[in-house]
């Protein structure tokens, strides 16, 4: 198993990303943040640089996975169990103000106590709510 | 100019999950699993991507502004309100049930297909209400 290797070099390349975006934008790479801004509308006033971030986290692995034929996702096939996880994600990130880039990533590195805080409850959470779907009721 | 970098982090952020198997919602969803397979992978992925942002937050200590101007983000007070835990809980329900969260909702969109398409609309409508949440939640004080 070298998962961990992998792991490791594709968090530190996340970090490398996020470390840019601070010190030359002077912007918090969280991923909800950036995306939910757009949506809402809050973010409008540096839209631009938000769309751009957007765009390339969408394109650039895109690409990638079409020159070296393909990438894995396992991703459900049941739209319903997926339309409900997606808003979970989507209303849980907004209010929290953050997610596992935001709050997890930058939130944990700069030693603040939101950051820290939401990264437990949300792994707490998402290991109840897999043992209950997975485990109890053999949903998933 | 703070477009091209913003793609640079965002493209750097993208590989970053692909290499790191984030995108990959069995190894998500295998950190969540305790009581089964259990994958340790996310966190080396988080540990990982914590040693830059700590250097990072360190040097904006010692810089005034960042390369392109503006200002670096201010620490927001640190208070533990309803809407981070109640949120938070949200977002783990909805993380362990599809293997996703928002980064690798968006690089993962090119190979998940229809599946992939439908939780990005789904969360996307979840930004949307989460204001109408949020004023339910903390009524006017």
């Amino acid at each position: 198993m070298i998962d961990w290797a992998y792991g490791l070099a594709g968090g530190l390349m996340i970090g490398c990303a996020g470390a840019m975006f601070l010190l030359i934008n002077g912007r918090i790479m969280g991923a909800s943040g950036i995306l939910g801004g757009l949506i809402d509308r809050t973010g409008w006033s540096n839209g631009a640089e938000r769309a751009a971030f957007v765009a390339a986290l969408i394109l650039v692995p895109g690409v990638i996975a079409g020159f070296t034929g393909g990438a894995e996702s396992y991703l459900s096939d049941n739209w319903l169990v997926v339309a409900i996880a997606g808003l979970l994600v989507g209303v849980g990130t907004r209010l929290a103000g953050g997610c596992t880039s935001g709050h997890g990533v930058c939130g944990i590195s700069r030693l603040t106590l939101r950051g820290i805080a939401a990264t437990v409850i949300y792994i707490i959470a998402g290991a109840v709510m897999l043992s209950l779907v997975r485990h109890l009721w053999g949903l998933i | 100019m703070r477009l091209i970098f913003a793609a640079l982090a965002g493209g750097l952020f993208g590989i970053g999950l692909m290499v790191s198997g984030m995108t990959n919602t069995r190894k998500v969803q295998g950190w969540l699993d305790i009581f089964g397979d259990w994958d340790p992978t996310l966190a080396f992925v988080m540990g990982g991507a914590i040693i830059p942002m700590s250097i990072a937050w360190w040097i904006t200590t010692r810089r005034a502004k960042p390369v392109l101007g503006g200002s670096f983000p201010a620490r927001p007070p640190q208070v533990l309100d309803r809407g981070l835990v109640v949120g938070s809980m949200l977002f783990g329900a909805g993380w362990a049930l599809a293997g996703l969260c928002p980064g690798p909702a968006l690089a993962a969109l090119s190979w998940t297909g229809a599946p992939g398409l439908v939780f990005l609309i789904a969360m996307t409508a979840g930004m949307l209400f989460a204001p109408g949440f949020r004023a339910k939640m903390a009524p006017a004080h």
